[in-house]
């Protein structure tokens, strides 16, 4: 069977879905083994982490302030029929710091830089620009694949980290100067309900395999897109659709491994 | 087109600001730091029940937080539990005579350590531990005294 028909939807192939799978992470290790310390590579990385990271900036604030600003007010309404309404920063703090931040920024980094780096590739590879750096004795996964993958991969926790503080910022701000709650209470309960370890730092944990996750994901579709146009789309579909389920599994399970 | 400059310029700012973010919520939104090491001083105290006091539970004197619970262990000789407390180092002049409760906050609140300061001219030092002490107050011991007493008071009658 040809290997490039794909759907555009999830095929319900099992044997291939899992065949992709383990090629997805066979990928890996060819990446990782193609990092070298060279000022040159890094320039690159720089390069890939403006596209990715910087213009990402934009829709992760706003989105960050806005579902801080919404898990505020729904948080509000309930917590103020037990008259626990003081508790609201720890609510927000740990739904955010612990779930919601890097679930939902992973989602939005997918359809942000996952998409343009698999259509990014996915057309370089259709224009046949991968083969022109192959006859130039130039390795397209180290130039064109690593520096992406290592890109994306520092920027999902980053970007985590700006969409919790905005977040919280959001809340805050609907608390103190929407309901008037004590700005200080709000603070002081988040501070003593989030614990250093388990709520904070896990969801770093989770952000950085998250990152890992939806950049091998994106490289791998690109990388190994049909050279089409048809094949362009189907990668970038399934780039969005793989890192978006792959993300809601882990964060399952990473959850209980956690927890 | 940006020249490539700007690019790396703007990209090498995305980072610092990620971190910056990373270690702001870290430090300034968790509880790392509230009462560690420099700011704060270390006293001990044993009691013989601490009924479910927590690591991190508030310590308060005259209500007033002024530490919280470093850590709880269970001397293997005397089978007391050994709680250790960080104290904010702005309250330094506690006298040697202190003495630490464990109660309830509300009905069914947490268990938190109220300190009562004793008379002695003598300060406590970092490491210095509390001697007297009052244990928790089990609930279900108290209503099983109660109702055990009770029925002892009957059948005397």
């Amino acid at each position: 069977m040809n290997k490039y028909e794909h759907d555009a939807g999830l095929s319900l192939n099992l044997s291939r879905q899992l065949a992709d799978l383990g090629s997805c992470g066979l990928f890996l290790p060819q990446i990782l083994l193609r990092i070298r310390p060279s000022l040159k590579q890094l320039g690159n990385v720089m390069r890939q982490l403006y596209f990715v990271g910087t213009r990402s900036m934009i829709i992760i604030l706003t989105s960050g302030f806005f579902i801080g600003l919404v898990i505020a007010l729904q948080g509000y309404n309930t917590l103020v029929q037990f008259g626990a309404s003081e508790s609201l920063g720890a609510v927000v703090a740990l739904s955010l710091f612990r779930e919601l931040g890097p679930v939902l920024t992973a989602l939005l980094f997918t359809g942000r830089a996952g998409t343009s780096i698999a259509a990014e590739i996915g057309l370089m590879k259709a224009t046949e620009q991968l083969d022109a750096l192959e006859l130039m004795a130039i390795d397209p996964v180290e130039r064109i694949v690593l520096p992406r993958f290592i890109a994306a991969v520092i920027a999902v926790p980053l970007l985590t980290a700006m969409f919790n503080l905005l977040a919280v910022t959001g809340a805050y701000l609907f608390a103190v100067e929407w309901v008037n709650l004590d700005p200080g209470l709000f603070w002081g309960r988040m501070i003593s309900a989030v614990d250093l370890g388990p709520d904070y730092l896990s969801g770093v944990y989770k952000s950085v395999v998250f990152g890992i996750v939806i950049a091998l994901v994106s490289v791998f579709q690109g990388y190994n897109a049909e050279p089409t146009g048809r094949g362009v789309a189907v990668a970038t579909t399934q780039t969005v659709i793989v890192s978006s389920i792959l993300i809601l599994i882990l964060d399952f399970i990473l959850t209980a491994l956690l927890i | 087109m940006r020249s490539r400059h700007t690019v790396e310029l703007t990209a090498g700012l995305f980072m610092l600001l990620g971190l910056a973010a990373l270690l702001f919520l870290a430090f300034e939104a968790t509880d790392v730091g509230s009462y560690s090491a420099g700011k704060a001083y270390q006293i001990k105290a044993r009691f013989t029940n601490i009924g479910d006091l927590k690591p991190r539970a508030p310590v308060a004197m005259a209500g007033v937080t002024i530490g919280d619970v470093k850590s709880i262990t269970l001397d293997p000789v005397t089978y007391e539990a050994e709680v250790i407390m960080n104290i904010d180092a702005k309250y330094a002049e506690l006298p040697t005579d202190t003495s630490a409760g464990i109660y309830t906050k509300g009905i069914l609140g947490d268990k938190y350590i109220e300190l009562e300061p004793g008379g002695s001219p003598d300060m406590l030092q970092d490491g210095d531990q509390l001697f007297i002490t009052n244990s928790a107050v089990v609930l279900e011991k108290l209503v099983s005294k109660y109702l055990f007493n009770s029925e002892d008071d009957e059948e005397q009658e």
